[in-house]
């Protein structure tokens, strides 16, 4: 393939018009999925680093386990387990259309979409996870824990 | 609609260099990694939190110990670790080089992350495989309840 520089002075491609066209970076599905995937990427990194240490205290003594996992079972870390799961879900998900949109053609061409499904998958799991999960956050505990 | 570009050549050329490399293996590794934590972390969310009847008021001493007595939970969990904690940081390299840009500072970022990673993945490979269900000085009502057949 000969040298030249011919690509680079072709015109940019049209944007696709968004109703943010104007105040933010005209991004199209494809961004909103990196800045996602960014942002839950890191939300669940910090969240493993603290969990890795909770968990550590199983070594350290019974009570001391149970004591800090009772602060998971208050009503306002059920809401903040909620969230980090829908985070979870949202990445996983997200990552395999990555995974899927790099190595098959067909859904490359199809990123697009793909983004969509994946956005009605996440929708579809946590309409499963959260009524399980809220009931069991807020229903009165046994065994007085 | 389709385009030829004649000449799809770019100031910035795609590195063509054939063979192995860290950052391709980074690649790799992000990918076949992901593949694996969907199925453990998934696993783990719908055991712990759907699957146990009530959820998260069920995890205490005796339940973890219930299941890291059982050498196929050790495996999972330890799997899930080293996958999970090299895959995240892996990113947070990633995303620390895309945004920190004075040398010293980025240096001191990527070095934190290594030595978290390090410090975590031996903590908690360490505790899953000597950890003591039932320590004989407990209290044995916080135990799991095959502790009292011993
Ligand atoms: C559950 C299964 C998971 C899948 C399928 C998955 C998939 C991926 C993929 C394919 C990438 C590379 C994206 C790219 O190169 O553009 C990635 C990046 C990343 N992942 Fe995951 N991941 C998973 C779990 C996790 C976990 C548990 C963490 C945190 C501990 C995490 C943190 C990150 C971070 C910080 C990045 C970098 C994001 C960026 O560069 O923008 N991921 N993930
Ligand atoms: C609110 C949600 C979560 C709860 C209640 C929870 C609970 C637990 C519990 C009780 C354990 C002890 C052992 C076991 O059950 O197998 C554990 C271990 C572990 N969890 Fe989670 N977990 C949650 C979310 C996550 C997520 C999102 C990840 C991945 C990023 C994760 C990664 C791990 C790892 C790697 C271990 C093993 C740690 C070790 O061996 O030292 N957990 N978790």
């Amino acid at each position: 393939m000969s040298e030249t520089s011919s690509s680079l002075t072709l015109p940019d491609p049209a944007p696709q018009k968004t109703s943010f066209s104007g105040t933010l970076y005209r991004g199209n599905e494809g961004m909103w999925s990196w800045v996602l995937h960014r942002i839950t990427g890191v939300a669940i990194y910090f969240f493993l680093l603290v969990h890795v240490l909770d968990t550590a205290l199983i070594r350290v003594s019974p009570e001391a386990y149970n004591a800090v996992m009772a602060t998971y079972k208050n009503p306002i870390m059920g809401l903040g387990e909620t969230v980090l799961v829908g985070a979870v879900v949202l990445h996983a998900l997200n990552g395999l259309r990555v995974i899927m949109v790099d190595v098959w053609p067909w859904a490359t061409r199809n990123q697009r979409p793909l983004f969509w499904i994946v956005m009605g998958l996440v929708v579809v799991l946590m309409a499963y996870f959260v009524p399980n999960h809220l009931i069991n956050v807020f229903s009165p505990m046994e065994g007085g824990h | 609609m389709t385009a030829t570009i004649e000449n799809p050549n770019y100031a910035y050329p795609a590195r063509s260099k054939r063979g192995p490399s860290f950052e391709k293996a980074g690649w790799i590794f992000m990918r076949a990694s992901g593949v694996v934590l969907v199925v453990l972390i998934f696993g783990h969310l719908a055991y712990n939190l759907i699957w146990t009847p009530g959820g998260i008021h069920a995890i205490d001493f005796g339940f973890v110990g219930g299941k890291l007595a059982d050498p196929f939970w050790q495996w999972w969990d330890v799997t899930m670790l080293w996958l999970a904690i090299l895959h995240g940081s892996n990113g947070m390299r990633t995303i620390v080089n895309d945004y920190v840009h004075k040398p010293r500072i980025r240096q001191i970022a990527l070095g934190a992350i290594a030595v978290a990673a390090v410090i975590l993945i031996l903590l908690g490979t360490l505790i899953t495989f000597t950890f003591d269900p039932c320590p004989p000085t407990a209290d044995p009502s916080l135990l799991p309840s095959f502790c009292a057949d011993l």
